[in-house]
């Protein structure tokens, strides 16, 4: 009975223990006034309720389940001494901070926040600014990295952080953040199972976002913009892209989305406008592109070499200096069903599909990606004359290289 | 000079010829405005046609005058004028007459649609600035040829050939070379080989100055090293310049030479 009894009790006190979490709260004229004082008196699962202020502190730990939670945006100060927040602990909330000034290192990758070995984590609402690197998820699972506005200002990629790195990281939601001004967006290396959606990376340095060796990810309604290239995905496994927007990545090197060896991945819905490439792909097989449009890019698809059972069914390309550059005469890649704007086939049947095959590669494209010094001849009349007799009678390019069905209208 | 200018300037501008290749670039620039309200895509497409038109009507037109006019010349010798002035007198009246159907042509439509008010007023500025000096260099060749060949058809054929080789086969060499040699370092040779033809300068010219450079990648990099800067860009004024008076001098040698 004894025994009963003390159980219960010991239930009862686990129970209210945790539901009658207090909250512990720091202000510049309260008691307490540091937030790593704050930390260490709060119990496991309370609340710690920063106040409005500034408060300079750096290397602040996050040892026990705790929600961090600021009240109108209270500033963190880093004063560039190194590392500001660091998650140690499962089952911790950040909310609501503004974190500035992170110290820049060569050999150290000081982060704002830093989560290591932890799980079920949510960083949300924070603004970071000045930083090295911004939100570093160090072997941690089961978060949440949500609303977060990531303000950097990178000049150069070798001394300049990434804004929401991922480190053997799975089962991560990233959504509807902000980044801009840091080396990469968002980079994942060795990080399965992430989701990434609705957010906006722009002006970064390097990749808006980057995947390292990271498989089954997903990554939807982003909008990546004006990055040195919008995305990078490399050596990662069935990653699914739909419904982003790749825009304005143009400069002598830009990629609206760079693949290299990916294999299986999906590509669908997804509008790539105004990028000097949108899409170069190496060794990459058994991709499907499907429903996207390409719009005034330079390249719409510049093949490099070993991509095997790729399809493209379903999209648009409209008024791409090139559509479709290719550098082998062997072709493994299906072209079907796709709307071209430089299309001059008829369609005698009536049935929306022109009958007339389309070539989608000139042969121009295929002698500037083996010479890259005779691109100085675009827009020559002489190159105009031996695209026209390449476009009779292929010669160089894959023969099979082709749209059997092109469609005479574009999908809408 | 001055008569001479002024009377083969009035004779060509009250031609049907002088019409119909002003009505064509009036109505070039009309409907590729109405078509397609962006200027700076217009600049684009015009580049393609100028380039390739204006020194194919330059060399054809201005072999035509001169074997038309032969007698009127041949009069003209009679008189007691420098041959110089007769003959640089025409090459002008042609020159200038065509270039002013190409400055009216296009830049009345491109008024119209608010040329001024846009930022593509620089680029259509270049724009002009090189067709008008494409008209004078083939205008030139055009004469010299034509001064050469007592034989109209001869004359003709060399003219054209000088286009086609200009505007076609010298890329096409110049491709050759540079697949050719592609294990050398090319960037000099390609700025060199561009440089020395006025249609392939022309073009560069007006290509590095419109957004599409950047499909250019790392060569249209090292040409804007060289030609986006305020050096490249006279030093290519000069080598049209010099395209425009070396064969005007060669023009005023011979015909103080020959025996008519």
């Amino acid at each position: 009975m004894v025994r009963v009894s003390s159980i219960l009790a010991c239930l009862l006190f686990l129970f209210f223990g945790e539901a009658i979490a207090e909250t512990v709260t720091i202000c510049p004229s309260c008691p307490i006034k540091s937030i790593k004082e704050g930390i260490s008196t709060a119990q496991a699962y309370d609340t710690v309720l920063v106040k409005k202020g500034t408060y300079y502190e750096h290397d602040i730990v996050v040892d026990k389940p705790l929600t961090l939670k600021g009240e109108n945006y209270p500033i963190i100060d880093g004063q560039k001494k190194g590392e500001i927040i660091k998650i140690t602990s499962d089952h911790v909330t950040i909310d609501g901070l503004f974190v500035i000034n992170v110290g820049v290192s060569y050999t150290t990758d000081f982060a704002a926040i830093r989560v290591i070995k932890s799980e079920h984590f949510t960083i949300q609402n924070v603004v970071l600014e000045k930083l090295f690197f911004g939100i570093y998820l160090e072997k941690s699972s089961h978060g949440k990295v949500y609303h977060n506005k990531i303000i950097g200002d990178a000049k150069d990629e070798y001394n300049s952080g990434n804004g929401i790195q991922l480190w053997y990281s799975h089962y991560v939601e990233v959504s509807h953040n902000h980044v801009q001004g840091t080396r990469d967006g968002i980079y994942l290396e060795f990080s399965d199972n992430i989701t990434i959606t609705k957010n906006t990376s722009t002006k970064n340095l390097r990749y808006g976002l980057h995947f390292m060796f990271s498989d089954n990810d997903v990554y939807t309604e982003n909008v990546f913009e004006g990055n040195g290239a919008g995305v990078a995905v490399m050596f990662s496994r069935n990653i699914d892209m739909f419904n982003n927007t790749f825009k304005k990545n143009w400069g002598p090197s830009a990629y609206g989305l760079l693949l290299k060896e990916i294999n299986d991945a999906k590509i669908r819905n997804n509008t790539f406008t105004e990028n000097t490439v949108a899409i170069s792909i190496e060794g990459s097989n058994r991709i499907t592109y499907k429903d996207n449009d390409f719009i005034k890019n330079g390249w719409a698809i510049r093949v490099i070499g070993a991509c095997y059972t790729n399809s493209f069914t379903g999209n648009n390309f409209m008024h791409n200096s090139f559509d479709v550059s290719y550098n082998s005469k062997l072709n493994d890649n299906e072209f079907r069903s796709n709307y071209w704007s430089n299309y001059s086939g008829y369609d005698l049947d009536k049935d929306g599909i022109g009958d007339v095959p389309y070539r989608p590669v000139k042969l121009f494209s295929y002698i500037a990606n083996r010479t890259p010094e005779t691109i100085i001849l675009l827009r020559s009349l002489f190159m105009d004359i031996i695209d026209f007799s390449e476009k009779v009678s292929p010669v160089f390019t894959p023969d099979n290289l082709k749209d059997a069905q092109p469609l005479m209208k574009k999908r809408l | 000079m001055g008569k001479v200018l002024k009377y083969s300037f009035y004779d060509l501008v009250r031609s049907r010829w002088s019409y119909i290749y002003l009505s064509f670039y009036l109505a070039l620039g009309f409907v590729l405005l109405f078509l397609n309200n962006d200027l700076s895509k217009g600049v684009i497409t015009l580049m393609n046609i100028i380039i390739v038109l204006v020194p194919l009507i330059g060399t054809i037109f201005g072999t035509m005058y001169y074997y038309n006019s032969k007698e009127f010349t041949e009069l003209l010798l009679a008189q007691p004028i420098k041959r110089s002035h007769i003959f640089l007198g025409q090459y002008f009246g042609v020159a200038g007459s065509l270039s002013m159907s190409l400055v009216l042509g296009l830049g009345i439509p491109f008024m119209m649609y608010g040329l001024l008010r846009s930022n593509a007023v620089f680029d259509f500025t270049l724009l002009l600035v090189v067709g008008i000096f494409l008209t004078l260099i083939f205008t030139a060749l055009a004469f010299n040829i034509a001064i050469n060949n007592d034989n109209k058809i001869k004359g003709f054929g060399y003219a054209v050939l000088l286009w086609l080789f200009m505007a076609v086969i010298y890329d096409g060499i110049f491709l050759l070379s540079l697949i050719l040699f592609e294990e050398y370092p090319l960037d000099t040779f390609s700025m060199v080989a561009t440089a020395l033809n006025p249609i392939d300068l022309s073009r560069t010219l007006i290509l590095l100055k419109l957004d599409i450079s950047a499909l250019l990648g790392y060569t249209g990099a090292v040409f804007k090293r060289f030609f986006g800067t305020q050096f490249g860009f006279w030093m290519s004024m000069l080598v049209l310049l010099l395209w425009t008076i070396l064969p005007l001098l060669r023009l005023r040698y011979t015909a103080d030479r020959k025996d008519f």
